[in-house]
């Protein structure tokens, strides 16, 4: 028991992969093995998460189950791992996720054990992103994770795979890039990576000239060779466009994560990274990360309700809703210190751990129906609600979450949010209130074209019959539905836990 | 320490080369077995000492072992091996053994595969042994009459095996040129050397080609600003240094699989090590002075070779041109002549060298088996050949320099060195990782993904052998050990390091 | 008179003389199918000639016998030996010869040349020099015209005998007025006269000038190079292989004694002169060699062009340069030889001798295809063959007599011959018979030439490895020089 206390994290994170390469010595043709084997290994890694949750302390300050193994001596990297509330939510985030994407993928019948191994990869590299506390560190894990997202969408992916895959991973990697080079200097600048040795030490360096600059110039550089490599994960807008592309392409339970997990690792870089390391820089360009932000927000909106094809409606949905991330983590970097940052921040991180639930949910739900119709044309939909009730009602339910109702979890992210970005950042806000009226534009239009109007008689008879959701989806979709039920509800037991890392990091 | 044992992994090649002559041209077995035995017992020897110089956490020059040559002029054969080199003895190690199994070569009846080295394997290996033998004993010189000795043995063995073994459309101009550059590069270096010995002579009254002696020789700034160029450049030819890497892809495309191994995997590393060994470490001032320039032609090398491999259609000529742009970074760490740099150009040319010996092998085998390397031509390996497809991607992986694997041990020290330099061309050189992922991602998606071309479906593609599974997961397998566990090199390449920082006056 | 250190002195040539008896009186004894046993007579008498030299003719101290006749000393019997080893081999290689072999007067007129040869090597004196290189030459000129029946090789023969005759009377005339000006013949008393500066520069310019074309043609300097290519392609090619070597290198042991030894004093005008020749020799000698295709001029060409090489030792005029050039010869004499044995045996059974005639030999005598890249790579410098070995000694040579300029063209005109060179073995080992047979169209080897060639290789690859012995003993003779 001591032994589990002391390595919580690490056996949490490599816990995927060496599931994984037990894998590799199963038998490929135990299809039914492969899924359950998988299945159950992405199990513990959620149930030691909530045995991380129970040991955590939501009143101490700093980083709470540190670990720290070296690894690269010569360059002073080591393996430092730790939580803090907000890496905490998300890694909840993702063991939860995890083993729902996989029980969602039990209807893939290609190649299971590569399929599976890659999602155990992909977990591990996502985990190994939230608890980095050490630069180097950080951006392995935050690369590795492109490679199995890659091959998941390149392989398992719809007919233009393709191109989105690749799409994907050049601007990502593209995007990255100023990330690679900044973090070099850093390195090259302190001789360390240890992130809270160089909070200290860079926010130390203000005045001076440092390679033929000044340090204010280079740290904006930097700031925004940060920025944009998070805020092509985000994606911000005008970063955005791989991942309509990405999305519509990628398996269901690839969309899952990818909106699910993927996008929340540019969201959490700005806060792990971006906001502590450069506070003036910030401040100082708060104005225009939330005119990316608002940009997003209402493009995100127009973009979505333009669509035809209903995983892409999502896939906007999506840039729309991880604008009100960026709108918060802006309007937190702005009033630094105030009770408005600390209220937009909460709802930030809040939003990224709903809009993890929700799209996920979303995603699996277009995957439900794109599995029996081979379409995802809305226009080849109509009036299904009578033939599928159940899957109708969860759709509703998920929809309402993804618009705002209150009562759900949406609502009370986005209201925070809102609430800390308005005073001080009024104009922009006020922009993102207009895209949201185009939120409910959007889901409404999505869920009429589905479930409501007049029925298309195709699906009625015949071999075209839909099916009803079964008791396996259902099983994916019920966890998601409780916890954005809860949240909706009583999002303090979560709030909780964020609110006293937001408050001592900002 | 009382075995000789880099004279035992210097010579057993020769030994080999000349048992197999002695065997019968019809006995191909038995010369494969031998050639087969040879290079194991080379690789673990190599394994070995690489270990025992890692754990016992030594430092500085080891196993050295000397015999008096020539006394009147000062040759001596003198062997030893630092933190630089040991890994490049296991690294020739490795290469070789891997190179020999996937280039068995038994023909398959059943299945009517005529891979590997079919024709003449006794002289083949033979050959490929004596080249080996060459680039053992470069690594190994601590002298520097024996490192030309062994340098030019390590290149004439490349004509035979290109010209003979080669691509038939284009392997004797491809031969010719390589040969006529390496051998342009070697004596222009080797005059810089005997104006180092004689002026060695002069300031000291030593009169010895002993690198660890010349160390101390004092050679005036004056006359290590004069002969920095032609010694540093004329190795780095081999190194396939920007602008004069012209014979380099010709010369991959034009070879035999196991000897473009060889030569990408290791002869192209020769070249680096020499450079650093002789020209860096023996004139650190005009190294000092002329680093600019070096570090010039080093990031175009690695911006234009990643551009050029974007642009291939042949998957050989693909490789080929990103080994420029790789070796071009090893350049580029050497360049910085600061400790990051080093670091990762030590670790660079290990990890560069076992995963463009991994590109080749596959390359080589699908090659045999579609008998066309047109990327646009080949399709839906990942069908036939799953192993050989893994292998690739992680070769494509570390090509990219993605973390976890060594690709990213190497050249994020390498980038960090020239920030601690000339930032901007870290800015600039790091476009090339962006060419790269495109065209590796591209190609393997093509190679491997797209769906198979009819005119391939005629040729029966098979799986790859055991024998190529063997080697295949060989390299995998330090590709990715050191990418996730660097401190099974690192701390090693860090003594090397120390020491020429040391001779770099601290710089 | 005669002391058992004059008896040293001329032990080889005494028992090469016998040797030569020997085989006058034997050879009339043997029936015709017998007579090539006369070559196995030959070398197994230069060799056991060679044995007994060795153990009992070594020299100590350098000294002068026969009244300063001829130097005692290890720069000459390091040659003698050389010459005997080579003629030994000659004599292996001429025993198949189709046309030559059998006759006794060939493997005499051997024995008589390489006499000449080891005189040639020892005389201190201008009158015994000047026989000696008559002794040596006019064997020669009779074993390139040997086939009468053959007008290729009359024509070598007189060709060869023209323009020896003329250089001879111009170096004859150098050497007249070389006593004239200084009335002595006395290669070491000159050197005394000469320092004292009796000779005004124009006039020792022009003397220098008139022996080296003597010597210029023994060793085929360009512009003295001429008859090379056609004798060497005209004449019996074991012939040709002596003459490029041994011949060769007897001419340059004559330069080096003459140049290091009675012109010491003008050291500074001519080493550039020797310089300029070097330089060019080595240029035309390659440049000339790229476009042949008959592998017999081919290594003619290639022999004139190690001619210059060698000069680069001579150029630096030192003992470490000295030194350089008997270790270079001595590398240079088995790798030729060890080519034109090749050629030999091949065109023995083919009786074809261009390259194109090559393609396919690797697969139709593998042996001798490695032998002959041994050779061939020795030549163009590669290790671990005694060439490599041989050109750094040279070049360090010229690198420390600051003479870089020359290095340099000596580094870009090997980088030509490592063009054709490979060139050639493309042919060997890339190319194919047309009709693809070669293994049915085997080229066996005869037991004189496996011997032969064998030991040539082992001693190429020798010189290249273990190189300390030699250039022991090449130090050793360079050191008598100063």
């Amino acid at each position: 028991m001591d032994y589990l206390n002391t390595h919580l994290l690490s056996l949490i994170l490599f816990l995927p992969t060496v599931a994984a390469l037990i894998m590799l010595f199963l038998p490929s043709g135990e299809t039914k093995l492969l899924r359950w084997f998988a299945f159950s290994a992405s199990l513990i890694p959620f149930v030691l998460t909530l045995v991380l949750w129970a040991g955590f302390d939501p009143n101490a300050a700093g980083f709470q189950f540190e670990e720290v193994y070296p690894w690269y001596e010569a360059l002073h990297s080591s393996l430092h791992l730790g939580v803090d509330g907000i890496s905490l939510s998300m890694v909840l985030l993702t063991t939860l996720l995890t083993p729902l994407a996989i029980l969602a993928s039990f209807s893939v019948t290609d190649r299971v054990k590569p399929y599976m191994m890659l999602f155990l990869f992909l977990e591990t590299g996502m985990l190994g992103v939230f608890m980095a506390l050490d630069l180097l560190i950080f951006f392995v894990f935050w690369e590795i994770g492109l490679v199995p997202m890659y091959f998941l969408i390149n392989q398992w992916g719809s007919a233009n795979r393709n191109y989105a895959s690749l799409k994907f991973m050049i601007y990502t990697m593209g995007g990255s890039l100023g990330l690679l080079l900044a973090v070099q200097m850093l390195g090259v600048l302190f001789g360390t990576y240890d992130l809270l040795e160089l909070y200290q030490r860079w926010n130390a360096l203000d005045s001076g000239t440092l390679l033929g600059m000044s340090v204010s110039t280079v740290k904006a550089i930097a700031f925004w060779a940060f920025a944009i490599a998070f805020a092509v994960k985000v994606p911000v807008w005008p970063f955005h466009t791989w991942l309509p592309d990405a999305h519509t392409e990628a398996p269901t339970a690839g969309s899952m994560i990818l909106a699910g997990v993927l996008l929340k690792l540019g969201a959490y870089g700005f806060i792990r990274l971006v906001l502590p390391f450069y506070p003036n820089e910030a401040k100082y360009f708060a104005g225009a990360l939330a005119f990316l932000a608002a940009a997003a927000i209402v493009f995100g909106a127009f973009g979505s309700f333009g669509q035809t094809d209903f995983k892409r409606l999502v896939a906007y949905s999506s840039v729309n809703h991880m604008g009100f991330v960026v709108l918060g983590i802006a309007a937190a970097g702005l009033a630094a210190g105030t009770a408005d940052a600390h209220i937009a921040m909460n709802g930030a991180v809040l939003q990224m751990f709903n809009h993890g639930l929700s799209a996920a949910g979303m995603f699996f739900l277009v995957g439900v129906i794109y599995e029996r119709a081979h379409t995802r044309n809305l226009d080849d939909f109509g009036g299904l609600f009578p033939l599928v009730p159940v899957y109708g009602g969860i759709l509703i339910f998920m929809s309402m979450a993804s618009l705002g109702l209150p009562g759900l979890n949406g609502f009370v992210s986005e209201f925070m949010i809102v609430r800390g970005a308005y005073p001080v950042l009024t104009v922009y806000t006020a922009i993102s209130m207009l895209g949201l009226l185009f939120t409910g534009a959007y889901i409404l239009k999505g869920i009429m074209k589905v479930l409501h109007g007049p029925m298309n008689e195709h699906w009625a008879h015949g071999e075209h019959k839909l099916t009803e959701i079964n008791a396996r989806e259902i099983l994916v979709a019920l966890p998601l539905m409780a916890l954005i039920l809860v949240i909706g509800v009583w999002p303090a037991w979560i709030l909780e836990v964020i609110n006293k890392a937001v408050v001592a990091l900002f | 320490m009382n075995f000789p044992i880099l004279s035992f992994i210097t010579f057993l090649p020769f030994l080999a080369a000349v048992v197999m002559l002695l065997i019968p041209a019809n006995r191909k077995t038995e010369v494969r077995g031998v050639a087969l035995a040879a290079a194991t017992i080379d690789l673990l020897l190599s394994g070995w000492m690489y270990l025992t110089y890692l754990l016992n956490h030594l430092t500085g020059y080891q196993f050295i072992e000397t015999y008096d040559w020539l006394p009147a002029l000062g040759i001596s054969l003198k062997f030893g091996v630092d933190g630089m080199s040991a890994p490049l003895v296991l690294l020739t190690g490795i290469v070789m053994f891997t190179g020999v199994l996937i280039s068995w070569g038994d023909y398959d009846e059943k299945i009517h595969l005529s891979a590997g080295i079919q024709d003449r394997p006794r002289e083949f290996f033979a050959f490929l042994f004596l080249l080996a033998g060459g680039v053992f004993g470069v690594f190994v010189s601590l002298d520097l009459f024996m490192l030309f000795f062994f340098y030019e043995i390590a290149v004439f063995p490349m004509y035979l095996l290109i010209a003979i073994w080669g691509w038939v459309k284009t392997r004797e101009y491809a031969a010719m040129k390589l040969t006529l550059y390496l051998f342009v590069g070697s004596v222009v270096a080797l005059v810089g050397a005997l104006a180092m010995y004689w002026t060695q002579y002069q300031n000291t009254g030593v009169l010895s080609f002993d690198m660890l002696l010349m160390e101390n020789a004092g050679f005036s700034p004056v006359f290590q600003y004069i002969w920095f160029l032609p010694v540093f450049l004329g190795f780095a030819v081999l190194g396939g240094i920007w602008p004069f890497h012209n014979w380099s892809p010709d010369g991959h495309v034009a070879a035999p699989t196991a000897v473009s191994m060889f030569h990408a995997g290791v002869l192209m590393k020769l070249g680096a090590f020499a450079a650093l060994r002789v020209g860096v470490m023996l004139l650190p001032e005009g190294a000092k002075q002329w680093s600019w320039l070096i570090m010039t032609f080093a990031a175009v090398a690695v911006v234009y070779g990643a551009y050029i491999a974007f642009v291939q259609p042949d998957l050989k000529y693909m490789i080929g041109f990103s080994s420029v742009s790789h070796m071009g970074l090893v350049m580029l760490g050497i360049s910085t002549l600061n400790y990051n740099g080093l670091l990762g150009a030590g670790i660079q040319m290990f990890s560069h060298g076992v995963m463009t010996a991994l590109f080749f092998a596959i390359t080589g085998m699908i090659y045999d088996r579609s008998h066309t390397r047109q990327i646009p031509e080949l399709g839906g390996m990942v069908k036939v050949m799953p192993f050989a497809a893994i292998g690739f991607i992680v070769g494509g992986l570390v090509s990219m320099g993605m973390p976890g694997f060594s690709g990213f041990v190497a050249e994020f020290p390498i980038f960090m060195g020239v920030w601690g330099s000339q930032w901007l061309v870290a800015v600039i050189a790091s476009v090339s990782i962006i060419i790269t992922a495109a065209y590796i991602m591209r190609n393997i998606r093509q190679v491997f993904f797209m769906p198979m071309p009819e005119a391939l479906k005629e040729h029966h593609i098979t799986d790859v052998t055991a024998l190529d599974k063997v080697a295949i997961v060989t390299l995998c397998l330090f590709m990715i050990g050191i990418g996730l566990f660097p401190a099974v090199m690192v701390p090693m390449i860090e003594t090397g390091v120390q020491n020429i920082l040391r001779l770099l006056g601290g710089a | 008179m005669f002391t058992p250190l004059i008896f040293a002195s001329i032990l080889p040539e005494i028992l090469i003389l016998v040797l030569a008896l020997i085989l006058f009186v034997v050879e009339p004894f043997w029936k015709e199918d017998q007579r090539r046993n006369a070559g196995w007579l030959t070398a197994g008498g230069l060799f056991i000639a060679m044995i007994i030299s060795l153990l009992f003719g070594q020299p100590g101290e350098p000294t002068a016998v026969f009244g300063g006749m001829i130097r005692f000393d290890w720069l000459g019997f390091f040659f003698k030996m050389l010459f005997m080893f080579a003629a030994a081999v000659t004599a292996l290689l001429l025993m198949d010869h189709e046309k030559a072999g059998r006759r006794g007067e060939a493997y005499v007129m051997l024995l008589a040349s390489v006499l000449g040869m080891n005189l040639m090597a020892v005389a201190a004196d201008l009158v015994m020099l000047y026989l000696a290189i008559e002794t040596a030459s006019i064997p020669l000129y009779i074993l390139a015209g040997f086939i009468l029946a053959e007008d290729r090789s009359t024509e070598a023969g007189f060709k060869y005998l023209l323009f020896g005759a003329l250089a001879s009377t111009v170096m004859l005339y150098g050497f007249s007025l070389v006593f004239g000006f200084t009335g002595t013949t006395d290669l070491y008393k000159l050197a005394e006269t000469l320092a004292a500066g009796n000779l005004s520069l124009p006039i020792s310019f022009a003397v220098t000038a008139l022996v080296l074309v003597g010597l210029g043609f023994k060793v085929s300097l360009v512009p003295f190079h001429f008859w090379a290519p056609d004798v060497y392609e005209g004449s019996p090619t074991p012939v040709a292989g002596f003459l490029s070597t041994a011949s060769k290198a007897a001419g340059f042991a004559v330069l080096v004694r003459l140049f290091f030894v009675a012109f010491p004093g003008f050291a500074p005008s001519w080493t550039l002169i020797l310089a300029a020749l070097s330089a060019i020799t080595m240029t035309v000698g390659n440049l000339l060699a790229i476009s042949q295709t008959n592998v017999k001029r081919l290594l003619a060409y290639s022999s004139i062009a190690h001619a210059g090489y060698a000069m680069i030792g001579l150029v630096a005029f030192t003992q470490l340069g000295a030194a350089s050039v008997v270790f270079y010869l001595a590398a240079y004499i088995l790798t030729n030889l060890l080519a034109f044995g090749v050629v030999m045996a091949f065109s023995r059974v083919t009786g074809l001798e261009t390259l194109q005639d090559y393609a396919g030999m690797s697969r139709r005598n593998p042996w001798l295809a490695l032998m002959m890249l041994t050779a061939f790579l020795s030549l163009a410098g590669m290790p671990p063959f005694g060439g490599f070995v041989a050109k750094v000694f040279v070049f360090a040579a010229g690198v420390q007599a600051n003479y870089i300029w020359l290095v340099v063209v000596g580094i870009l005109n090997s980088i030509v011959g490592v063009y054709y060179y490979l060139n050639a073995m493309k042919y060997v080992y890339l190319y194919r018979m047309p009709q693809e047979d070669e293994e049915a169209r085997p080229v066996p080897l005869t037991r004189p030439y496996a011997i032969a060639l064998a030991a040539l290789t082992l001693g190429v690859i020798l010189v290249g490895t273990v190189f300390a012995p030699w250039f022991g003993w090449s130090d050793a003779a360079a050191l008598n020089l100063f």
